[in-house]
């Protein structure tokens, strides 16, 4: 392909992701999930794909900025305690102002939250290795789930419900699609320069074999924290947004989605290739693209579809698409066998 | 006089076996040391002690100086005693040059540093250290595709990168081709005099070990069966007779 065709590409490419949901405006909601589905593949990778530590329990940031923005988004305006109670009941219109500036608090507060418990989790479980760290984070989503269900501040089982999205010239369907567009660009540039440094070295190198990791010195306990960390701020931004954007926050299927949201992250990054920058990327597309046409298409059996579409994967890609690609062409990764003589 | 590593009268036990009892080695600054003995007598699991794998039954190592039983893997790590494994370890997902890059030494990191693009002082000084092992032109190949004593050359340099005080080896030069044994011997020699790294070494083979060791000691059932320097171990009989066996 030649540099020319290929600029003219990337710039179709690029027009066409800014615009789509005004060339689409029925796939407003799916297309914002996409970016969703991009960043929650992205986020699972930074631990599962570059650092090894296979997270069943990232979903659980994302509840809790979830709910931790409701919260804030309604505790501003009503009292949350009688709010939830009435499951709704009163339902009024913020103005844009309040809305977005709420929604700015709610999102902040959230991600702040989820460092503070990611980094209060890791000291507990990030000590935890293989399967082990599998299975414990594993119960740390299904619990979140299970508390947010009893608790009747949060509205308990039957959930809560985001405030309503202001009246203005544009909708909520393009509000949230640009929102879940930029958290999923920014979270992207800001991996590609961390992998590309010395932290991505040192998660690579705990992944490879922390033990020599640790023999060499390597302060491999706060690089842990803090890949948890970073993947649980953009998690947080994330959930907090997803509330919003679907309007309703139920505790099992929404918020702690770990059979679905949960797991799909995972299936998505090993998809498109764990422990690379676009293999994620390129994963979630195909993935929820798939996912989409089989609910549409094929009704009633999409599950079926989705159960053999992951078997597919998991037996003729295990090591993801760009893995495969990896594999095939290694020289265009870097790797190869240097001719020249020796200096 | 002072050494850089003392052992005192180290015990270690697992269960009912006695894996090490009342050890006591010096390694003076600056010098190769070596260390035999046969199989199962211990020799891993003192350096396992040393190195802060697992605590030790009573005794006491100091390094520097300092008590290092209490201290953990990193830390004792991070003051500058490293080893090398016996089943080489790598990094195999990454190639040479980034397997060199990320075991620079970690004594002063702070955390802002964590997130610093890697200088390219590093990247050069990883370039030579694998010309140094004879690795330059594998450089950008994972160092899980390289051969078993490749891997070992390059868990060398990756000990070299870290700037040690001290390194203990285990086994360098076992599954290596007898010709590449000579570079090695060369390459530890080089280490020892041009960087003043000091090493405590066990080898099995007795022609590598008697040309590189100043000062030799045995091993045999976990205990201290002979020490001296390499002429005396090698007409010691006891030393003999604890390998091929006495009546």
């Amino acid at each position: 392909m030649n540099s020319s065709l290929k600029t003219l590409l990337s710039i179709g490419l690029g027009l066409f992701i800014l615009t789509a949901p005004l060339l689409f405006p029925n796939y407003q909601t799916q297309l914002a999930v996409l970016w969703l589905m991009v960043l929650l593949a992205l986020t699972w990778d930074i631990m599962g794909g570059q650092m090894g530590y296979n997270s069943f329990g990232n979903i659980v940031y994302f509840g809790v900025g979830m709910y931790t923005t409701a919260v804030i988004q309604r505790g501003l305006f009503f009292n949350v305690d009688e709010y939830a109670s009435m499951a709704g009941g009163t339902e009024s219109q913020l103005s844009l102002l309040d809305y977005l500036l709420s929604l700015g608090l709610g999102l902040a507060s959230g991600a702040l939250l989820c460092v503070v418990l990611a980094v209060v989790l890791g000291a507990g479980i990030l000590g935890l290795r293989g399967h082990y760290f599998a299975i414990c984070t594993l119960g740390l989503g299904i619990a979140a789930g299970e508390i947010a269900s009893g608790w009747d501040f949060l509205g308990a089982g039957s959930g809560l419900v985001t405030p309503l999205f202001p009246e203005t010239f544009f909708g909520r369907g393009i509000f949230f699609y640009y929102f879940f567009l930029i958290l999923a660009a920014v979270s992207f540039v800001v991996l590609r320069y961390l992998y590309s440094e010395r932290f991505g070295l040192a998660i690579n190198a705990v992944r490879d074999d922390e033990d020599k990791a640790e023999s060499m010195g390597l302060y491999t306990t706060r690089y842990k924290t803090i890949a948890w960390s970073v993947a649980a701020v953009f998690l947080a931004l994330a959930g907090g947004a997803y509330g919003n954007l679907i309007g309703f926050i139920d505790p099992m299927d929404v918020a702690f989605a770990g059979p679905t949201l949960g797991v799909w992250m995972v299936l998505m990054a090993i998809l498109g290739g764990k422990g690379t920058l676009w293999g994620p990327v390129i994963g979630a597309t195909i993935f929820h693209i798939t996912q989409e046409l089989f609910w549409t298409y094929l009704l009633g059996w999409q599950r079926v579809a989705l159960g053999l579409l992951i078997i597919i994967i998991v037996v003729f890609f295990p090591r993801g698409i760009l893995g495969w690609i990896r594999e095939q062409w290694p020289e265009r990764f870097g790797q190869q066998v240097d001719g020249e003589e020796q200096r | 006089m002072s050494h850089l590593l003392e052992v005192r009268d180290a015990a270690k036990s697992f269960g009912g076996v006695v894996a090490n009892e009342n050890i006591s080695i010096d390694v003076p600054e600056g010098k190769i040391i070596g260390l035999i003995g046969p199989n199962g007598s211990g020799k891993t699991t003192l350096f396992n002690s040393i190195v802060g794998y697992h605590p030790i039954d009573s005794g006491s190592i100091k390094f520097s100086g300092k008590e290092l039983t209490q201290l953990r893997v990193p830390q004792i790590a991070r003051m500058g005693l490293l080893r090398t494994f016996q089943q080489t370890r790598i990094y195999g997902g990454m190639n040479c040059v980034q397997n060199l890059m990320i075991s620079t030494p970690t004594r002063n990191e702070s955390l802002r540093a964590m997130f610093r693009p890697i200088p390219p002082e590093v990247t050069e000084q990883a370039e030579e250290l694998l010309e140094f092992v004879g690795l330059y032109n594998k450089r950008w190949l994972l160092a899980g595709d390289l051969s078993f004593g490749q891997q070992k050359l390059l868990e060398f340099a990756m000990a070299l990168m870290n700037k040690p005080k001290m390194l203990l080896l285990d086994e360098p030069t076992a599954g290596i081709n007898p010709t590449l044994i000579n570079g090695i011997i060369d390459r530890l020699k080089l280490a020892n005099a041009e960087l003043g790294i000091t090493l405590l070494v066990i080898e099995h083979n007795m022609r590598v070990i008697m040309n590189l060791a100043e000062h030799i000691y045995c091993l045999a059932h976990g205990q201290l069966l002979a020490e001296g320097v390499p002429k005396d171990i090698q007409h010691d009989q006891r030393v003999i007779d604890a390998y091929l066996g006495a009546n």
